[in-house]
């Protein structure tokens, strides 16, 4: 459902500033979002004095030093740290990205840290993405055929089929296309989200998949598949440079023609 | 566990406000807006059958300077709805959808819609010889 304002209990106060310690003179300041689920406030933003000559050069970076110098409270998932893992993604500026792929430089003023848009929060930056996972789940995420493969060896693609999957497989599920769009903000209970669809079209593009008419069968939905409006944010905040927004027209496509 | 209900992380108080969903917002609201002018057109028509009276009636609203600021804003609302509805008919055939592409069209369709608006706009004053 459309609402625009945030419900009372998400309002957010202002929060606590950590100074920078005695004889930084380089300091950049990281305004984080806080929600602590065991004090009973509601969340607030705390402002970080990080001294950029001792912190690398990612936002990453900067929150695992804040993590260990600063406050070790502050709370947010990382893994990988180069991209690949899809653990870190946040609101970075304005737009949901890997803060570990993201660097402090390309940041004009002070760097504004949120979780990302629209979900329920579980302690500060980290998100419940239990109906994300739940989404992906039901698109049926595997490879799915009535015949069985080759005795001797496995199911063969021409290089041809095998290039129809680029720009797919490379998603890491970090939801920064989904909780970017607007339709999944208001509809998200419902419309199945940029990520979701870019990995149904995945196994729809795959030329060894049978199951492509049930897997078309179940997207041709109001909400599932077309609260999609072609906004693009999905496009434009994709960390990977991806384009869900690209393989959401191609399944509309695709429906259209299997009519 | 704690049942204490999650709050929920803020979206449009935060994201950067871009052309991607900018256009996508403009395009919904000139569409309720072509809508509402719609009914303009309809009380103009029937005041055109009922005759002289009721016509002028409307002609002096419309005519008035608050009546052609409205006119003046559904017609960029009919320009902007029809060059994005064009746009959006591309991207339903799968064309243009990488980002460089949706940015040159989201450009295209702004500059076309507010040189439609003042050509019609330009060309409407000249033939009743005020230009």
């Amino acid at each position: 459902m459309v609402e625009f304002a945030l419900p009372a209990n998400s309002k957010i106060s202002s929060g606590k500033t950590h100074k920078a310690p005695e004889g930084a003179t380089n300091i950049k300041r990281f305004q984080v979002y806080r929600y602590d689920p065991d004090d009973g406030e509601n969340p607030s933003v705390d402002t970080f004095e990080v001294d950029m000559d001792t912190c690398g050069p990612m936002v990453l970076d900067a929150l695992i030093k804040i993590k260990n110098e600063m406050d070790s409270s502050l709370t947010f998932r990382r893994s990988c740290r180069e991209g690949v893992c899809g653990s870190c993604a946040m609101n970075v500026d304005g737009t949901n990205t890997l803060s570990c792929i993201k660097a402090i430089d390309d940041i004009d003023g002070d760097a504004k840290i949120y979780p990302l848009p629209h979900m329920a929060v579980v302690k500060d930056l980290v998100p419940d993405l239990k109906q994300a996972y739940s989404q992906y789940a039901s698109i049926e995420p595997w490879l799915k055929s009535v015949n069985e493969p080759p005795a001797d060896k496995e199911r063969l693609q021409s290089p041809e089929e095998r290039a129809k999957l680029d720009g797919l497989w490379e998603c890491v599920l970090c939801f920064c296309c989904s909780t970017s769009c607007p339709s999944y903000w208001w509809n998200g209970d419902r419309y199945l989200g940029p990520a979701a669809l870019l990995q149904a079209y995945r196994w729809i593009a795959d030329s060894r998949d049978e199951d492509t008419g049930n897997r078309l069968d179940n997207l041709e939905d109001p909400f599932r598949l077309y609260r999609c409006h072609t906004i693009m944010n999905c496009t434009k905040t994709c960390p990977k440079h991806l384009n869900p927004a690209r393989a959401i027209a191609e399944v509309k496509k695709l429906i259209v023609e299997h009519r | 566990m704690d049942t204490r209900e999650r709050p929920l992380s803020p979206h449009l108080q935060v994201y950067k406000p871009q052309l991607t969903s900018t256009l996508s917002i403009l395009h919904r609201i000139t569409g309720v807006a072509l809508s509402a002018g719609t009914l303009l057109l309809v009380w103009w028509l029937i005041a055109a059958a009922m005759g002289g009276g009721a016509y002028t009636t409307v002609q002096m609203v419309v005519g008035s300077w608050i009546g052609q600021l409205m006119l003046f804003g559904w017609s960029f609302a009919l320009f902007y709805h029809l060059c994005n509805g064009i746009r959006h008919l591309f991207w339903d055939i799968g064309k243009g959808l990488d980002l460089p592409a949706a940015y040159r069209s989201g450009w295209i369709v702004i500059s076309s819609s507010i040189v439609l608006t003042l050509c019609s706009w330009a060309w409407g004053y000249s033939s009743m010889g005020v230009l």
